[in-house]
């Protein structure tokens, strides 16, 4: 496609389609990588390269003070990802990385509700969500509560679909951290 | 010692004979410590030339290439020439000059976030933070260069950090944990690769630059010649195997061979060994080869499956799976009988469809001509170093490469202006060698300002220009594809090449009948300067056979 040699005008639905093999499934990424400057800008630069969305990413420290844990969220509907996975592996810096399977992976993200609470029959209502959603509240003042909610992204969403009618002033996530299951290494 | 000094120390530790480049500010520091460092420093006229100079150092002997160049202005001027090595897998290293740590990101003067620019095209890039990393850099640059698929490592050194007063100890080794090259074929692919060669009834062996890279020629031909296996090898791999060979088919891909290409149109099985199956090679991916099973043996996991889907993978070194395949390979004392319906095949291709041109009856002289003119001169044994364009097809062709590290050229980026400087740097590295560069006159003006190095650093490079007086592939493409509307591809009349050369103060000569050019070129190859032989050729000559772009292999035209 888009060969300088061939003549006629290109469609733009022909030039989206022209896509590599996609997987249709979540994948959750998690790379060790040595915790210096620049890693993530070089990780980073080889999904822009190639116009992947990154959904969430998440960086810290690990037990080793040399290394960070990266881990990041793709839509393999949207992109293929086998070569970038490869291509990742030849960056110096990154030591290991992993294509986690759902079924086999225990993933958690964390997520910050502001939610306004004109009255008390709301706040006592957010208040019963939040308890059955195994949250917390963090932070109360006259006019809202703010929640904390642990868990997969699909709980997540599920509590915001919940105290959406109330009114979200705001939402943060931290994007989900996984770690395989069972006694090896990730 | 300051750490400028270090760095010398560390050049050589590597075995650093040359490196090329320009001095400026930032780098000030580094090129006091050169002075008298005792490394042939070549002072180049532009860093692209200085790049370009130390790819072709690295190609025509293996060692890695050097380039310094300053900050900002210096180090962009790099950056044509590390694209260019990250695509052709070239052992280089380059030494950039930063501003002062106080001034990086306050826009100073001379300042470019250069490791930041380059990030996509580098293996590796390396911003020094402390002086006293700076030998340890150094050495890692030069083992990441060089070793796992070879490509290109900067190093950005900031000014001040460069004049630090260091503890220097020699480095013993480098620990890379995220970096463990897999050098060691599988054992029991290698056998599987064996048997589904031994029982494949129409192979093809398809090898390319990863073979000159590994510097793995003879260990390829052994396995080659160990049956009477058909080979081609792509523009990057030619010289791995004996062009006048009679197992030879000729290069594949865009301008290949109808033989090379019609083979692994036919083929059963494939045996790619260090070659990627560029869109150059494979035409529609989705018609490449459609019978063919694949064993791919490459050095870069990454390449595996990335076109072709490998049915037989091997992730390693060929130098270090050749011989192990080869013996696999006659351990199963295969059926040479087996092959000869295939070769019968394939000798009605060469038969039919051989390289051809239609010479002149006249004094004209034809490029294809030219080419076989050029290796008449040079009994077929120089360093070619070509620019990028028809002359470079025609190159491949024509010339019958039969040893590795003799053609040298730009493939995979495809960077006119390539040439000249490269054949300098082949020239520094072999200086007992006829170095050629055939260039073409599109290409070689865009670095002709590395005349001046020639000439001022002794460096007797001959350019045999292939003077069409067009961007003669663009024209080609605009003719045939285009409905002849020849936009910006005339040269007009400007410069007169032999005055140019003359004023760099190199011998400048005019050839423009075909009886006097053996002879022209000998001569030029006689002198102890750098010549430049400006020979005129055929206008509008199409450079054949082809496949059209985005076309099959049996799609080949003319």
């Amino acid at each position: 496609m888009g060969e300088p040699g061939t003549k006629e005008i290109l469609r733009l639905e022909d030039l989206q389609a022209s896509g590599g093999i996609r997987t249709g499934r979540k994948h959750i990424l998690s790379l060790l990588v040595e915790n210096r400057p620049g890693v993530l800008a070089r990780i980073a630069g080889l999904f822009a390269r190639r116009g992947f969305n990154i959904d969430s990413l998440a960086v810290g420290p690990t037990d080793d003070t040399s290394l960070s844990r990266i881990t990041l969220t793709l839509d393999g509907a949207a992109h293929p990802i086998d070569q970038v996975t490869k291509q990742l592996h030849k960056l110096v810096n990154v030591i290991k990385i992993r294509d986690l399977e759902p079924e086999e992976t225990v993933a958690r993200e964390l997520a910050l509700f502001k939610i306004s609470c004109q009255d008390g029959e709301t706040r006592a209502q957010v208040m019963q969500f939040t308890d059955i959603f195994r949250g917390n509240v963090v932070d109360v003042s006259k006019r809202s509560v703010t929640v904390e909610i642990t868990g997969t992204d699909d709980k997540i969403e599920a509590f915001e679909e919940m105290v959406r009618p109330f009114g979200v002033v705001e939402m943060v996530r931290t994007g989900e951290i996984a770690v395989s299951r069972g006694r090896g290494a990730t | 010692m300051r750490a400028v000094d270090a760095i010398m120390e560390c050049l050589k530790a590597e075995g650093v004979e040359h490196v090329f480049g320009i001095p400026g500010g930032a780098n000030l520091p580094t090129y006091d410590a050169l002075y008298d460092a005792g490394v042939r420093h070549v002072q180049c006229r532009h860093e692209q030339g200085a790049g370009h100079a130390a790819e072709g150092y690295a190609k025509a002997s293996g060692r890695v290439g050097v380039a310094l160049a300053t900050s900002g202005p210096g180090a962009t001027n790099l950056v044509t020439a590390i694209a260019d090595a990250v695509m052709d897998s070239v052992p280089t290293v380059f030494l950039t000059g930063q501003v002062r740590t106080d001034l990086i990101g306050t826009d100073g003067f001379q300042e470019a976030d250069i490791s930041g620019i380059t990030m996509p095209i580098v293996k590796h890039s390396i911003l020094i933070q402390d002086p006293r990393d700076i030998p340890k850099a150094v050495h890692e640059a030069f083992h990441i260069a060089r070793s796992g698929r070879p490509g290109p490592v900067l190093v950005d050194v900031p000014q001040d950090l460069s004049r630090a007063d260091i503890t220097y100890e020699p480095v013993m080794g480098v620990h890379l944990p995220g970096y463990q090259p897999t050098t060691e074929g599988n054992a029991k692919q290698i056998r599987l690769a064996a048997k589904a060669m031994a029982n494949s009834r129409r192979p093809v062996i398809y090898g390319g630059g990863g073979l000159i890279n590994a510097d793995a020629a003879r260990e390829f031909t052994e396995l080659c010649v160990s049956d009477k296996l058909p080979v081609t090898c792509t523009l990057m791999g030619l010289g791995a195997f004996p062009a006048d060979h009679d197992q030879w088919l000729g290069m594949p891909g865009m301008h290949g061979t109808r033989t090379a290409n019609y083979a692994m149109d036919e083929a059963d099985l494939i045996v790619a060994i260090g070659a990627r199956f560029d869109d150059r090679v494979t035409g529609k991916l989705s018609e490449f080869a459609p019978r063919a099973k694949f064993i791919h043996i490459d050095i870069d996991p990454a390449e595996i499956s990335k076109n072709v889907p490998a049915h037989i993978p091997i992730v390693g070194d060929a130098k270090n799976i050749l011989p192990r395949l080869t013996a696999e390979y006659r351990a199963v004392s295969a059926d040479s009988s087996r092959l000869e319906g295939w070769w019968q095949r394939i000798n009605g291709w060469q038969d039919k469809h051989p390289l051809r041109y239609d010479d002149s009856e006249d004094s004209e002289i034809k490029p294809q001509y030219m080419v076989e003119a050029m290796f008449e001169a040079t009994e077929g044994r120089a360093v070619v170093s070509s620019d990028v364009g028809q002359h470079q097809m025609w190159c491949a062709q024509y010339y019958g490469f039969t040893e590795p590290r003799n053609w040298i050229n730009s493939g995979g980026l495809g960077t006119m202006g390539f040439g000249l400087p490269s054949a300098m740097g082949a020239k520094v590295a072999r200086p007992d060698d006829d170095v050629v560069c055939l260039a073409g006159d599109g290409s070689l003006i865009m670095n002709i300002q590395e005349l001046a190095t020639c000439v001022t650093e002794n460096i007797p490079v001959k350019i045999f220009l292939m003077n069409n007086g067009y961007l003669g592939m663009v024209r080609q493409w605009q003719e045939l594809f285009w409905d002849r509307r020849y936009s910006a591809v005339e040269m007009g009349a400007s410069p007169d090449w032999v005055k140019l050369a003359e004023a760099f103060g190199a011998k400048g000569v005019l050839v423009q009948d075909k009886s006097e050019l053996v002879d022209s070129f000998k001569s030029a190859l006689a002198e102890d300067g750098p010549v430049l032989v400006d020979v005129r050729v055929t206008k509008e000559e199409n450079c054949y056979p082809m496949i059209p772009a985005g076309q099959a292999a049996r799609d080949m035209v003319g």
